[in-house]
């Protein structure tokens, strides 16, 4: 176990690295400056700019800056707001996008492994075909298509809910239920035929034949075989969650890292953008992580160390 | 006479399908006396896996559905019990074994785990009571360290183990009757041999009922004490073992016999039975045997023969029977 993870330890700095050196250069590609604006700036000045924030070096001189900078974990201060540094940015807007990240990935969680349940209990009845058509339409409408219809019924036209930011529990409903409802439609879909399969199976007429209660057969034998798909496919989730939120919170404007990774990229602010890129990149390298751990507990089977002796 | 411990009348068991009504299960009899072993023999598609089924009730509802008949267990109708009631006996008072070990177990609980629950389900016991039984059933069947493998998962078991695990399970509850549904047809010869010695084992210390549903003649030949030997959803034939190995009458029964290799036959070739089992969407009227039957009479193919009674034990629906089809049935079998 412990050199699995000192392994994907390894791994996961690799692939971080990876990722930044492609977005340094990527970045370094785009047309324009974080000085390149419309009116027109004295050149001894932009001369002096360009120099504090070491733009005029060699390309190969800034990347091994912004190897250093990733290393100690300092971005240095934001190009177009000087008071403030990258760290702090992703002090403050980290927690919100947390916050909006963890309720989508509950509430996609929970109601998708549900519907998916009840959809395969109630196979080709009603209730199946009215989860199943939900979740279609969950996986047909694009999140943003979603926003925009929840914030002009629900908010504009029915006044329920807020429309915009994030300051109470009610804010949040909007924005996490577009963000849900996606991810929340392919785990039911997932579940459900995982489910199914799960349900012919050999043992748990065996869990019948003992003459076990209904939920202890669907909730101990079932559902954990059925969720093993699911827990696949998490992984790729997160990560679509996670691009969900850059939109989202720019829809809701709502204070978190999306926004500042999307003003960063709008206005060139290099740094903003190297220190919410390799952020990003580093959590969700994390929680891909995590996933593969959880399936060694769903599986015994799987095992995350090798070790000799019994098969 | 000792008492019956199970009664099966009439029972019809049907499938809606798309492509119609299946008949699985037209009109058995049978009837089960305390600590015997009956043996359910037959082809794939006979009805016998449907009949054991419904004697738990685990006839998937839609689509199969008991149509007519009664199954009394020690004299109370099963076919009319509620779930609940259902479920308070199976496991504790009737269980079953199922024939493929290797999928009978929930590969992601520890075998402890799945040994117990039927267990701490229906008595109230502790988990360490529990735990304990659990132990002396591995002992039972005769699983080294029960101790340490209660704590495994299945794929950590071979086949063999694994049927004796789901033996063991079956029994944790000190059930009645056992059902074993081809027990060791997923298993291997020599470990076929020690689980059906487990089975005798076990009658013998529990006193248990068994009924055997098998089409492995040999199986037959070591441990029932009665045999039933079923075609197309009917019992036709039962009788001793004695009865049916050496006095068979059916002639389904006799070509079931005559197409498995005996030791002291010498030089002769296996006589199969021709064709197959009829179709069940539309059986045939009269005996369903007619179509396959070396001896069959005009009268075979439209009425259904009547019970025969030769012993006690031994009963047969054939029409051979008949004392106006004995210069016939010479007449064949010379």
């Amino acid at each position: 176990m412990v050199t699995y993870i000192v392994k994907r330890f390894v791994y996961m700095i690799v692939t971080v690295f990876i990722i930044a050196t492609l977005t340094f250069f990527l970045m370094n590609l785009i047309p324009g400056s974080p000085f390149n604006e419309e009116r027109t700036t004295n050149a001894v000045v932009q001369q002096n700019l360009e120099e504090h924030y070491h733009l005029h070096e060699p390309l190969a001189v800034q990347y091994v800056l912004y190897l250093k900078s990733i290393i100690t974990l300092d971005f240095g201060p934001s190009i177009k707001q000087p008071t403030e540094t990258v760290n702090a940015l992703l002090g403050r807007g980290f927690p919100i996008s947390a916050e909006l990240g963890i309720w989508t990935v509950l509430i996609a969680l929970i109601s998708g492994v549900a519907l998916g349940v009840f959809a395969a209990l109630k196979h080709n009845h009603v209730i199946d075909y009215m989860a199943m058509t939900i979740a279609v339409l969950g996986i047909s409408i694009p999140n943003f298509v979603l926003a925009t219809m929840l914030i002009q019924q629900l908010a504009v036209q029915l006044e329920w809910l807020p429309a915009a930011t994030w300051s109470s529990p009610a804010h949040m409903v909007l924005p996490v239920l577009a963000l849900a409802t996606g991810p929340m439609a392919i785990i039911a879909r997932l579940t459900r035929s995982s489910m199914l399969e799960t349900l012919t199976q050999d043992y748990i007429k065996t869990a019948r034949a003992k003459g076990l209660s209904p939920y202890k057969i669907i909730v101990k034998h079932a559902l954990k075989n059925a969720l093993m798909p699911v827990v696949t496919i998490m992984g790729t989730l997160l990560a679509g969650i996670l691009t969900g939120t850059f939109v989202i919170e720019k829809i809701f404007a709502i204070p978190g890292m999306g926004k500042y990774f999307v003003e960063g990229i709008n206005q060139r602010d290099y740094p903003v953008i190297m220190g919410t890129t390799v952020f990003y990149s580093a959590f969700l390298v994390f929680m891909l992580f995590l996933v593969d751990i959880a399936y060694g507990f769903l599986d015994p089977r799987i095992k995350l160390h090798k070790e000799g002796g019994s098969s | 006479m000792v008492n019956k411990i199970l009664e099966i009348h009439n029972l019809h068991i049907s499938f809606t399908t798309f492509g119609g009504e299946v008949q699985a299960v037209r009109g058995v009899n049978l009837d089960l006396y305390e600590g015997e072993t009956l043996a359910v023999v037959g082809e794939s598609g006979c009805g016998k896996s449907v009949t054991a089924s419904s004697i738990m009730g685990l006839i998937p509802t839609p689509p199969g559905h008991i149509k007519e008949g009664s199954i009394r267990f020690k004299g109370e109708d099963m076919t009319k019990l509620s779930d609940r009631k259902m479920r308070g006996i199976r496991g504790v008072d009737i269980s079953m074994i199922f024939q493929d070990p290797m999928t009978a177990l929930n590969p992601t609980l520890t075998v402890g785990d799945q040994l117990t629950e039927g267990l701490r389900q229906h008595r109230k016991v502790t988990k360490k009571e529990a735990d304990a039984q659990a132990v002396d059933m591995l002992n039972l069947v005769g699983i080294p360290n029960p101790d340490e493998r209660m704590k495994q998962y299945p794929y950590q078991f071979s086949g063999g183990m694994r049927q004796r695990i789901v033996i063991a399970m079956a029994l944790i509850c000190e059930p009645e009757l056992l059902i074993a549904d081809e027990p060791t047809t997923a298993l291997d010869v020599t470990i076929q041999a020690q689980i059906l010695q487990l089975f005798d084992k076990i009658q013998k210390e529990t006193g248990v009922s068994i009924i055997l549903i098998t089409h492995d003649l040999g199986v037959v030949a070591k441990v029932a004490d009665r045999i039933a030997v079923m075609y197309a959803g009917k019992v036709v034939e039962t009788g001793t073992r004695r009865e049916i190995f050496y006095e068979p009458q059916h002639p389904y029964t006799k070509g079931l016999l005559h197409s498995v290799p005996r030791l002291d036959q010498k030089g002769e070739k296996l006589i199969p039975i021709d064709g197959t089992p009829p179709d069940l969407f539309s059986p045939p009227g009269g005996c369903p045997f007619t179509a396959r039957c070396p001896a069959a009479m005009e009268v075979c193919s439209r009425v259904y023969p009547y019970s025969t009674v030769r012993s006690e034990t031994h009963e047969v629906d054939c029409w051979l029977q008949d004392e106006r089809a004995k210069k016939h049935a010479a007449t064949i079998q010379s």
